[in-house]
């Protein structure tokens, strides 16, 4: 059979994730010191991890309904309230997914039709974009820049919008610049929002991350901006729970009814293990959250003071927990960049330009190792700019 | 100061700058503080933890339990000092439960730590009884683990 021929052109003209490649150059290689992966190197709790034991243990093993289990539902009500000090009803306007990125996959298939353009600031998270192509739409990229602390600005948002546009996706705080956007920088957006019928998939996942005295602000808690406001979050970063594959997504009821069918017939429920795990976390999980934090935010500051002495510039970052240096300053490629380390030094970080071409120039660099780690790549960094004559 | 104690618990050999970068306070706050918490007494030493099977010296390290006659006016307390002042001596701990005294000792080999114990230890007048147990292998120690490679088994997204 001719494969190629007969799939669908939409699936084989999209690019596997350029996260992805280097892993496996890395993963041949003896040594090699990975400040790559965008996971939390923390075990989920034990009090968290003993829930999903507690619920195999009494044999619960069985379907959920499809929104989620009720409680679960009501405790993620409670905790939005609580942390960003929005309200959804947990019986109408939240739904329990399969990782956060269910959720932007429900947002996508649910709104965007067959030409409609969905606005995504870049350098961005790798999944939009598929995401939103294979919903029929077509992606528009707004180029963030680093002089803007790569905040996605109001006027690159008016000069993308079209008639065609239909949702603006919101990835703050952002993986991989760790960028935020403060509540003056959501006001501008809103203000550009306000009278429009375009939807924001705000992709909150990293909101717990966010450093500094000021919390976090969700665009949704702005006026006029909930009923337009699609909330994503999940429990992986916060509470180190990748692999449990758990998330939620919050929308207005009569969109929420809709996102519902999409999750019920291609999903059915999220892992009822990780359901029962994740009511603890929701309801007892502040404190490691907050310990977490504390911890990501003093290696942010170590990482972000050794690479600025070495001269890679590199901007503030206040969320999330990744730093994304210029590396201009060597001349190379990104791609160039990241390979040549991988092979001189045995070091692994992703290339900007796996986060959309206005990625070019940078770096993306994962902080969720141990200080010892990160000094040990720091060092073999500063080894590669000197043999290159640039320290 | 919990935060700066956590950070040096965790790895002592950080410089002042770099503790100060990731508390984003001045050096000189970072001095500070450290000093007091040496004056203080609240940070005692910095010891690197070291895996003696990983090097030529041969190491034994044996677990005392002890039971003694705590005596008139110093309790416990002057049997305890009599016994840290051998340098063999890693620990001292007064327990609670079947015994009284756990001792941590240290030496190049059986003979020597069993030679120990009995001329040195079990000869002094408050000393009972003592029961040694001999370390057959760390797993574990001070926080660090010595089994297994510690392999990164994070997937990649």
């Amino acid at each position: 059979m001719n494969y190629e021929k007969l799939m669908n052109p939409t699936i084989t003209g999209m690019k596997p994730s350029g996260i992805r490649r280097f892993f496996d150059i890395a993963n041949d290689m003896e040594d090699v010191i990975s400040l790559s992966i965008g996971e939390p190197d923390f075990s989920t709790p034990f009090h968290i991890r003993d829930k999903g034991v507690e619920s195999l243990e009494k044999g619960k093993t069985w379907y959920t309904s499809n929104a989620g289990m009720p409680r679960l539902r009501e405790a993620i009500s409670g905790y939005i309230k609580r942390h960003v000090g929005i309200t959804y009803a947990p019986d109408t306007e939240i739904l329990v997914t399969v990782g956060g990125s269910e959720g932007i996959d429900l947002c996508m298939r649910t709104l965007v039709t067959a030409g409609d353009e969905v606005l995504i600031p870049q350098p961005s998270f790798v999944c939009y974009e598929p995401l939103a192509q294979m919903a029929g739409g077509v992606a528009v990229p707004i180029v963030t820049r680093a002089e803007d602390g790569f905040r996605l600005t109001a006027q690159a948002l008016k000069a993308a919008i079209t008639p065609k546009t239909k949702l603006l996706v919101l990835p703050f705080p952002s993986n991989p610049t760790g960028a935020v956007m403060r509540r003056e920088h959501l006001e501008a957006i809103a203000e550009v929002l306000r009278g429009t019928d375009i939807f924001v998939l705000s992709d909150e996942i990293y909101a717990d991350l966010t450093y500094g005295e000021a919390s976090h602000v969700s665009l949704a808690s702005l006026d006029g901006m909930w009923e337009r406001t699609v909330y994503v979050s999940g429990f992986s970063k916060s509470f180190a729970m990748t692999g449990w594959r758990l998330g939620y997504v919050c929308a207005p009821a009569p969109l929420m009814k809709q996102m519902t069918k999409v999750h019920q017939y291609a999903l059915m429920c999220a892992p009822t293990v990780s359901q029962y795990a994740a009511i603890e976390a929701m309801e007892n999980g502040d404190d490691d959250v907050k310990e977490m934090r504390e911890d990501y935010d003093s290696r942010r500051r170590f990482i972000v003071g050794e690479l600025n002495k070495m001269g890679l510039r590199c901007f503030d970052p206040e969320g999330a927990f990744y730093v994304f240096p210029s590396i201009e300053k060597t001349g190379f490629t990104a791609e160039d960049f990241c390979t040549q380390l991988l092979m001189e030094q045995h070091v692994a970080v992703v290339p900007g330009t796996a986060f959309g071409e206005c990625g070019e120039g940078f770096v993306r660099i994962s902080y969720c190792y141990s200080i010892a780690h990160i000094t040990e790549a720091m060092k073999r960094i500063r080894a590669f700019l000197e043999s290159r004559g640039l320290l | 100061m919990d935060k700066l104690l956590k950070l040096l618990d965790s790895n002592a050999r950080l410089t002042d700058e770099q503790i100060a970068t990731m508390l984003d306070i001045s050096e000189a706050e970072v001095r500070a503080q450290i000093a007091k918490l040496e004056k203080d007494g609240a940070i005692r030493a910095y010891k690197a933890v070291v895996d003696w099977d990983k090097t030529d010296r041969e190491c034994v390290t044996a677990i005392i339990e002890l039971k003694v006659t705590p005596r008139r006016d110093v309790g416990f307390e002057g049997i305890a000092e009599q016994i840290m002042a051998f340098e063999e001596v890693e620990s001292v701990y007064l327990m609670s439960g079947g015994y009284d005294l756990s001792v941590r000792v240290t030496g190049r080999s059986f003979q020597e730590i069993a030679a120990f114990v009995a001329k040195r230890l079990a000869p002094l007048d408050s000393v009972i009884s003592t029961a040694t147990h001999f370390v057959l292998r760390r797993y574990k120690e001070s926080n660090v683990m010595f089994l297994g490679d510690n392999q990164d088994e994070r997937g990649y997204i």
